[in-house]
């Protein structure tokens, strides 16, 4: 067992792991962070994504040893004294979602698209999401909630274009 | 008067989504009980062997490990039943057990549980098992595995052949086709498709030994359905022994609507250890030992004149069923493929025959279209040839062929109920407006000049949704073993809040919302006033589940009538409460008056606290608002569309771009544009997934080779286009809202508009057709043999 502390959400956790344990586990099984989830086994879907630093990782990726000082922030952690994330709030306007399992992780990669190109184009959007994968949406509305999302945080009076 | 906005045909947001958009759903692997333990299954890396001997000693004295089970540990419960028996399987029906003994058929074959602490140890038991294994010839092509000397799976099933089924009218169509002016020929393949919901499977088992009930927490389209069948065919004790919950369904895409024996052995394991258990599959496993679908191998054949009248189809299909059968696994290619194989045309004489067959891979059942995918893309795929063969433009053969308004209810004369109705050409005209087809072979032709090569597919669909009635699809040679109406319960509580539970189960077809637009308009209430239950079988009434398109058709349809019948009984009590006749009673926007004095009226509030108090009802009624309807459609409905895509063919790498993507749907009344455009959105991705994209690969020794994601090509955005949408209304005949569903469409349409486009694009290299998926490397082979 090793012990780490982390900062999830703005609240530390010292914890005791296995040094084997994935980050992903961690978050979901000894923190009861459930939001981020896991949809595969060789870091293609995305589905697992949280900020370490401010920077989208796949969770599955990372030991939570390796997390030992990092901050943290998973879905749970994204919408701010109630008020949703303009992502959330695109996610929701644009029905960006089906059955909302790809979410958390497809949210949390298009934050991090939107802190490096916060105007992204079409295309941009679509390839700076390439690693979460969508089975139910076929990505059309995710595209349009991020659009969405874009114009609301650059305070732009237009309304999101289709 | 307040004037009452209609919720029905407005694209309200999903109240489905405040809590998958912060984290706060709930889904299998979310759920922690108390000293829940943690399952892990040993498979069969080998595709066909005999095992003889399994040795757990050195995994059991693994420090975590609770115990370790193997199938002979399960001769208790039977295996699971097949509940489709299409095509009559009865007899050579072979299907799979909780764990398998002595034998794995396949490569992922379940041979023995490990139950451990936490699923780390888990996995670690499962190197510990050491099991003696004698490997048996394999054969995973459905074709060569009725061949003689082909390797026998299953004792009951000689060449391997689970069935031979078929449908329509043989002598008439050899006779169409020996008089014919022009025959065309194909052999076309619908590759394997491995569905990929993105929540894998799985299931969460409690036992309670002092009431001997279970309760499972399962990732199923249909938890009604595996409460009885689990209970009934497997394990042998009473329905009301078990419950069964589907919380948040991560997808399902048919995959989850099917009973799988992780829901049998976490049972049986929960009730020899006294303690919850859990497994849930990872991705390999999940694309190991789930369904898979579709993986046809078909010799067609079409016939016609020269002038571009079809008069003849011919189908012979080897359908991949896999090691054993699943749940519905027989009526897909059967009543879901050949009864539809004559599509939006009148053809005079069509004949379609399947054999199913057993083969060392997994199990093939239905996958999103289930069946619909493959008969669209065959006759699609076959109208092109024709228009080829004879020189006619290929949206002229189809507007010739087509059938036409007048002829509905239309007998296709192949076995199915008719279909309901439909106007095919303005869906057609509306799509080919859109694309700019006037223009488009001119430009085709210039770019074809600068060595561009631009190609347009047309893809003109009908499909089967909502399948019913019971009767029907009870027969004994559509082969269901169960009914597949729905079930809808409303209740008016005394503060006017109104409870629906429904048998239906929604995993993303945002049906919570689309019900409570209905009920709300029906009954006149506010929308938020409106709560939708559904998915647990403690509470809920019986229902078959949701796939098939069926949620809105028959589902709906159930709620409808419930809400009916609220009506009905609210204007009794409203006349009693008004001292009037009843039959004087009018009901409109969620009030009860006499007719003509609207301001003297009861609020459907006042009427239920009324019922519930029920210190003053009428003669005769029962207190509380509360009705019940199980909803028997008389006939299925039959949603159409033409979608057309246009794509660029890189000359010097095959590479395959969509430029343009419509599509223009019918699905009967809308209630929900914004759902509806994302179920099409949806269904459009996989269908064009499977044309350009996915092909689930097993090599000659049974090993799939696509056995995650990093080799099975699911599309990421940057591989999918815009999809440009429209739509024609032709409500539905068949049911009170005239609507027809649109899960499945998408998927049903787009296939073969790509691979008809890839191939016009290829035409100048003599291309006239290519097997799916359209890869860069099939295509550039295509190019360079020509
Ligand atoms: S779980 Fe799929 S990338 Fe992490
Ligand atoms: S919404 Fe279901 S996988 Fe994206």
């Amino acid at each position: 067992m090793s012990t780490i502390s982390v900062t999830v959400n703005g609240r530390t956790y010292q914890s005791d792991v296995e040094p084997r344990t994935l980050l992903v586990h961690y978050l979901r099984e000894q923190l009861n962070l459930t939001g981020t989830h896991i949809g595969c086994d060789t870091s293609q879907c995305g589905a697992c994504v949280v900020h370490i630093n401010g920077q989208s990782v796949k969770s599955c990726t990372v030991l939570a040893v390796q997390a030992d000082g990092a901050e943290i922030t998973t879905i749970e952690g994204l919408a701010q004294n109630g008020q949703l994330h303009p992502l959330q709030e695109g996610f929701w306007e644009k029905h960006g979602l089906q059955c909302g399992y790809c979410t958390p992780g497809m949210i949390m990669s298009a934050y991090d698209l939107l802190q490096q190109n916060p105007n992204p184009t079409e295309d941009e959007i679509r390839h700076g999401l390439e690693g979460n994968l969508c089975r139910c949406t076929g990505y059309q509305n995710i595209v349009k909630a991020v659009q969405y999302a874009a114009d609301k945080m650059n305070g732009s009076g237009n309304s999101p274009g289709e | 008067m307040t004037t009452v906005t209609k919720m029905v045909g407005q694209s309200l947001k999903r109240r489905e989504d405040p809590k998958l958009i912060t984290g706060k759903g709930n889904f299998l692997d979310d759920i922690k009980l108390q000293g829940m333990s943690h399952a892990a299954i040993l498979r069969s890396p080998y595709a066909h062997a005999k095992i003889n001997s399994i040795d757990t000693s050195k995994a059991k004295a693994l420090p975590g490990v609770i115990a370790i089970f193997t199938g002979d540990d399960m001769m208790d419960i039977n295996p699971l039943p097949c509940a489709w028996q299409a095509g009559r399987v009865q007899n050579n029906a072979n299907t799979p057990r909780a764990l398998s003994a002595g034998k794995a058929l396949y490569a992922g074959d379940g041979i023995a549980m490990v139950v451990a602490e936490n699923r780390y140890i888990a996995r670690d038991a499962l190197d510990l098992i050491e099991v003696d294994y004698e490997p048996l010839p394999v054969v995973v092509d459905a074709k060569k595995a009725t061949e003689a000397g082909a390797p026998q799976l299953h004792e009951n099933a000689p060449n391997n052949i689970c069935m031979t089924w078929d449908c329509g009218h043989k002598d008439a169509t050899d006779a169409a086709f020996s008089s014919a002016e022009v025959t065309v020929k194909e052999q076309i393949i619908n590759q394997r498709l491995i569905p990929t919901p993105m929540e894998t499977r799985g299931a969460l088992a409690r036992y309670d030994e002092a009431t001997g009930e279970f309760t499972v927490w399962m990732t199923s389209q249909a938890p009604h359905v595996m409460r009885l069948l689990l209970t009934a065919f497997v394990f042998g004790i009473p329905e009301t022994k078990l419950r069964c919950i589907s919380p948040n369904v991560g997808g399902g895409f048919g995959q989850k609507i099917f009973c799988y024996a992780d829901m049998a052995f976490t049972m049986w394991a929960a009730r020899k250890l006294g303690r919850p258990v859990k497994f849930v599959e990872d991705r390999s496993e999940n694309y190991r030992s789930s369904t898979h679908g579709r993986d046809h191998i078909t010799d067609v054949e079409i016939a016609g004149t020269k002038d571009g009248t079809i008069t003849g189809l011919r189908i012979e299909t080897w359908a991949n069923l896999g090691a054993y059968l699943s749940t519905i696994a027989p009526g897909i290619p059967t009543t879901l493929y050949g009864r539809i194989a004559t599509g939006v045309y009148k053809i005079p004489a069509a004949y379609c025959k399947v054999h199913g067959v057993y083969t060392n891979t997994a199990m093939v059942d239905a996958y999103r279209g289930a069946g619909r995918p493959e008969a669209s893309y065959l006759i699609e795929r076959m109208v092109d040839r024709f228009a080829a063969e004879i020189g006619m433009d290929p949206a002229e053969v189809r507007r010739k062929n087509f059938i036409q308004p007048s002829d509905f209810p239309y007998d296709n004369g192949m076995g199915l109920l008719p279909y309901d109705s439909g106007n095919y050409e303005p869906a057609l005209d509306r799509a080919l407006a859109m694309v700019g087809y006037a223009d488009f072979r001119n430009e085709q032709a210039e770019a074809r000049k600068q060595g561009k090569y631009l190609g347009l597919g047309i893809s003109s669909y009908v499909e089967i949704c909502g399948v019913a009635p019971s009767a029907w699809i009870g027969l004994p040679g559509e082969g269901w073993g169960a009914g597949l109406w729905e079930s809808a319960n409303i209740r008016v509580h005394l503060t006017g809040q109104v409870v629906v539970t429904t048998g239906s189960l929604p995993h993303g077809q945002g049906v919570e919302t689309t019900f409570a637009q209905i009920v709300a308009d029906e009954l006149g209430v506010p929308y938020e006033s409106v709560l939708i239950e559904h998915s647990d079988t403690a509470g809920t009434p019986f229902g078959y589940g949701t796939y098939g398109s069926r949620s809105l058709a028959v589902g709906g349809t159930a709620l409808y009538k419930s809400v009916a019948k609220v009506k009905e009984k609210a204007k009794k009590i409203a006349a009693h409460m008004l001292e009037a006749n009843p039959a004087d009673i009018e009901y409109a926007d969620g009030k009860a008056y006499v007719k003509g004095s609207p301001d003297q009226a009861k609020t459907l509030g006042e009427i239920a606290l009324q019922a519930s108090v029920a210190y003053s009802l009428p003669e005769g009624v029962e207190p509380f608002l509360d009705e019940t309807t199980y909803y028997d459609p008389p006939n299925c409905t039959f949603p159409f569309g033409t979608h057309i895509a246009i794509v660029e063919v890189d000359g010097a790498t095959g590479m395959v771009a969509i430029k343009r993507y419509v599509g223009v749907d019918d699905v009967g009344n809308p209630i929900n544009p914004l759902i509806i455009d994302g179920q099409l959105h949806g269904g459009i991705a996989q269908g064009i997934a499977q044309a350009l994209y996915e092909h689930g690969v097993y090599d000659e020794n049974g090993q799939l080779v696509s056995g995650t994601l990093m080799d099975y090509a699911v599309p990421n955005a940057a591989m999918l286009p815009n999809y440009e949408l429209d739509r024609t209304v032709t409500p539905s005949p068949v049911n009170p809202m005239g609507v027809k569903g649109a899960g499945e469409a998408g998927t049903i349409g787009s296939a073969q508009a790509i691979m008809n486009a890839v191939i016009d694009a290829l035409a100048p290299f003599g291309v006239k057709h290519l097997q799916m998926p359209a890869t860069a490397e099939r295509v550039w082979r295509a190019m360079q043999s020509h």
